[in-house]
């Protein structure tokens, strides 16, 4: 704006450069610009445009793998999924501590679900599982406790492993007779460095049941994978026991002489289920391992991962391609209806004289401001079997009782309705367009030699394009995101991809893959546009 | 207006049985309580029964204000919402069986401690014995209100059947006797039942079979012999409609909704007890509320499922009260004046063939049998 440069010497009447000046001003009057839009703006950026970020960010996030088994990701990490048999016994062990952390804070069916959308029957092999790995060990506690009664005691288990100042901290709160806010647990210095794996695990035993179910650890018995893992390592390295005082390094090192049977996970895996023997839930777990995953865009287009790379899903998983052309296809047959059914009556509207247009004006208007459900059920009424149509076509004698048309709950019923619903959309631009097309262009043409025809396709037609262009779009765009027309009138085979979306986030609660859906159709909606302004050009829209 | 006198006819009702005396003592004064509360139900009869059988008494006695959502076909869905948003906006929650599973599997809701929380029955029994006569304590979430059933409703004048009946279940799958529109759920849960049923798979056997390799492509075989007619419902008001309508002459939903639309509304309906499936519908807490709401929600839940208010829910909808003392308590209509009980899921001639829905193997396997049956049903 101020592309002239300003000479020197230049001055505006307060003695500073005229330029500066002027930049000030402006700057004032753009603030004040984005001052009062600024509500507006928050407003979308909070309620519109952050939930939308929200929800299309969960087509690629995958946390929860990583975050419900870390230990077994990263066991995995060096396994080829691609491979014929199962992991090695680390792997096992390492899903065995996972999922007991996992079913304590009910995760694990939370992961089993989300594994079940990549590969059918992981639901159900983390469920069944879960109710058994808390069983894994029991021999483990009982041959403990049968060595020294000690270890059948939560309190023994505090003692050893909790820091001495959380224990005086506790014993003060329990005394106070307070009923909530226990100290958070603590380890003992000791216990982390003697007893690492041990420490860890009563850890995250003492947490959950703090936090998850609200008891103290000073009154539960701890989970049998506390007792597999304190044999284990005191087994391994004898010497641990020596860290500790009194009765405790007595009895760690009980434990090392008493030479206890290690925990065989890979056994026990196969006991609860015999699909663990076999690579295809590992592969699962571990090519879904990532914190972002493609898998649910794969999903999407009828797509998923192998061991061996990205192939096609089985025939009969195969639905989304599909529905996306079935909706493109029925949402364009809708379009040229509308078009169709919609240019002779903007024609009208544009052309009578105006009490007759105004009136049909209300008529076309009237039904589009009745609510869409009552459109869409009225529909219902007049085209079901036993609806006033078939009523109609029976009386006359068209049709007979028996043979009465299907015209609902199929791909036909959601044309109808929908047809119907947009048509407004398309006559409205229709006239703004057509009001603003001098009649005499017409009657110069024809004056001029052209027959009726040749005048309106060769004068009339072309000038109307660009609300044709704008009704088509319009229409086109709000009939390929329809969801409440389609699963009132469409049957099983008449709906939208919306109805799929809106399936997956209110039944399936696979939100991800509806993520994924909506963003597709977003893309498609967004290409499409861009194709549209390529051949059409969007500066030949017209609204109006 | 109208519920409003009904109600007067309800707390009149019961006064005489428990006597005022006795009202006070069952409700104690709640202390440091939320004074609203937000329910989640279905809508429709159902909530207009839980309404004026014990939601109304209840504001009337504590004057606490109750909002009502009605959103339960979706509670799983909209708890974890709620949840993830990290902001509760349900104090209590209605639910099937098998949705109360998942909210307790998922963490969702709250366990109970059904001696702590509930009332003891009338007769002395414990809330778990009493409760548990009925075989409604399916987890440790969910508090359980009724049982219902899901079963065939059909019309009585179809001209095309010639005078002929259907008696069993079977009928559904009989193009050529009952030839017609159908009225199925567009959810694979109890449809793969019924199918293998009238496959010839004997009721034990049902879900040995769905759970082998092929059992429920060969449910699904057996749907596909039907599935040119059949209407898909998503909401249980629907194929009520469609029967008097005439859209469809056979279709399935809840056993209450066939009894509204046939002794309500006397519709030409009969209905088809055959093979009818139970199922258990409930309340489950949803996690994450503060103390003052939690103590609000354990007050009323006492009051809501003790013997007499689910006794008093029956006057109102045909579902049997989920609680053993309750059952010799259920007594007429209140407003038609007729006997409950030959209209109740429960009643020993209407369960001549019977299922009960598997809620843990629909649990461990909805995911997997889901996903199959929605791209069937889309191809």
């Amino acid at each position: 704006m101020t592309d002239h440069t300003a000479s020197a010497a230049a001055l505006s009447a307060d003695g500073m450069p005229l330029k500066r000046s002027l930049n000030r001003a402006l700057r004032r009057q753009k603030l004040r610009a984005f001052v009062l839009i600024a509500p507006l703006l928050v407003f979308v950026l909070f309620t519109f445009l952050a939930p939308i970020g929200d929800m299309l960010f969960r087509s690629v996030e995958n946390q929860i793998v990583s975050e419900t088994l870390p230990r077994t990701v990263k066991a995995l990490a060096d396994w080829d999924p691609a491979s014929d048999a199962p992991p090695g016994e680390a792997a096992f062990r390492a899903l065995g501590h996972d999922l007991v952390i996992a079913v304590e804070r009910k995760t694990h069916t939370r992961l089993g679900s989300r594994l079940n959308y990549e590969a059918s029957g992981m639901s159900s092999l983390l469920r069944s599982t879960g109710r058994d790995v808390e069983d894994i060990g029991e021999d483990v506690s009982a041959a403990l406790g049968a060595l020294d009664p000690a270890w059948t005691e939560a309190a023994t288990w505090v003692d050893l492993l909790a820091d001495p100042a959380w224990i005086a901290e506790q014993a003060a709160w329990s005394a106070s007779g307070n009923r909530s806010g226990e100290p958070a647990f603590r380890l003992s210095d000791t216990a982390s460095s003697a007893l690492p794996d041990t420490a860890e695990i009563y850890g995250s035993f003492a947490r959950i049941t703090q936090q998850e179910n609200d008891r103290s650890p000073t009154r539960q018995d701890p989970w049998h994978l506390v007792a597999i893992t304190l044999v284990e390592e005191i087994t391994a390295t004898p010497s641990a026991a020596q860290a500790f005082q009194g009765d405790h390094a007595l009895r760690l090192a009980a434990i090392a002489q008493a030479d206890l049977p290690a925990t065989d996970f890979v056994a026990a895996f196969g006991a609860s289920n015999d699909r663990w023997a076999t690579p295809t839930p590992w592969a699962v777990i571990a090519m879904y391992s990532a914190p972002y995953t493609p898998g649910y865009f794969l999903n999407a287009v009828d797509l998923g991962k192998t061991p061996d790379g990205i192939a096609p899903r089985p025939v009969e998983e195969q639905v989304y391609i599909l529905l996306f052309l079935r909706t493109m296809w029925l949402s364009l047959t809708i379009t040229g209806l509308c078009l169709l059914l919609g240019y002779p009556v903007a024609w009208l509207l544009a052309n009578l004289p105006s009490r007759q247009a105004n009136l049909l004006m209300i008529l076309v208007l009237l039904p589009f401001w009745t609510s869409l459900l009552v459109r869409t059920s009225a529909w219902k009424v007049l085209l079901q079997r036993q609806g006033v149509i078939n009523d109609v076509l029976v009386w006359i004698g068209l049709i007979s009782d028996d043979g009465r048309l299907v015209m609902i709950n199929n791909q036909l019923g959601t044309i109808i309705a929908m047809t119907h619903i947009l048509l407004p959309f398309m006559i409205l631009p229709l006239y703004s367009v057509m009001k603003t097309i001098p009649g005499t262009y017409m009657r110069a043409a024809k004056s001029l030699g052209a027959n009726d025809w040749s005048a309106f396709w060769r004068v009339y037609f072309p000038q109307s394009v660009p609300g044709i262009a704008a009704g088509s779009i319009l229409v086109f765009i709000l009939a390929i995101g329809y969801y409440i027309t389609p699963e009132l009138m469409g049957g099983a085979r008449g709906v939208f991809i919306s109805n799929r979306i809106a399936y997956h986030i209110g039944t399936s609660l696979n939100w991800g893959l509806a993520a994924a859906l909506g963003t597709i159709l977003l893309l498609v909606v967004l290409v499409l546009y861009w194709v549209y302004d390529r051949f059409v050009g969007v500066k030949n829209v017209k609204f109006g | 207006m109208k519920i409003k006198t009904l109600l007067g006819a309800t707390a009149l009702a019961t006064l005489p049985l428990t006597g005022g005396v006795a009202f006070a003592q069952e409700l104690p004064a709640c202390e440091s309580c939320a004074d609203s509360m937000v329910l989640m139900s279905w809508g429709g009869a159902y909530q207009a029964s839980q309404v004026a059988a014990y939601a109304e008494p209840y504001a009337a006695l504590t004057g606490v204000t109750i909002t009502w959502d009605e959103g339960s076909n979706e509670a799983v869905a909209k708890m974890r919402a709620a949840s993830e948003a990290g902001n509760m906006t349900y104090d209590l929650v209605d639910v099937e069986g098998p949705d109360s599973q998942r909210a307790c599997d998922e963490g969702l809701a709250l366990e109970v401690d059904f001696d702590a929380v509930l009332a003891a029955g009338d007769d002395g029994s414990t809330p778990t014995d009493d409760f548990g006569t009925s075989g409604s304590i399916i987890n440790e979430c969910f508090v359980p209100q009724i049982v219902f059933s899901t079963t065939f409703g059909y019309r009585t004048d179809v001209a095309a059947w010639n005078g002929a009946t259907p008696d069993s279940l079977c009928a559904v799958f009989d193009l050529e006797t009952f030839p017609g529109m159908r009225a199925l759920e567009g959810r694979p849960k109890k449809n793969l039942e019924w199918a293998l049923l009238c496959d010839g798979v004997a009721k034990d056997d049902i879900y040995d079979v769905l759970s082998s390799e092929g059992g429920v492509d060969r449910a699904l075989a057996k749907l596909d012999t039907i599935r040119d007619s059949v209407v898909w419902w998503s909401a249980g008001a629907e194929t009520p409609q469609l029967l008097a309508d005439g859209e469809v002459v056979i279709g399935s939903t809840y056993n209450g909704r066939l009894f509204s639309a046939i002794v309500e509304q006397n519709q030409p309906i009969g209905m088809l007890w055959d093979w009818q499936v139970f199922d258990y519908d409930g309340w489950v807490i949803p996690e994450g509320l503060d103390d003052a709401r939690m103590n609000r929600v354990m007050h009323f839940l006492n009051f809501a499922t003790d013997t007499q208010r689910l006794a008093d829910q029956a006057k109102y909808i045909s579902y049997g009260p989920a609680r053993g003392s309750s059952q010799p308590l259920v007594s007429t209509h209140a407003t038609l004046g007729i006997e409950m009980a030959p209209h109740m899921p429960t009643n020993p001639d209407n369960q001549k063939n019977f299922l009960v829905n598997n809620i843990e193997w629909w649990a461990d396997n909805q995911d997997e049998v889901e996903a199959v049956f929605q791209n069937w049903l889309t191809r």
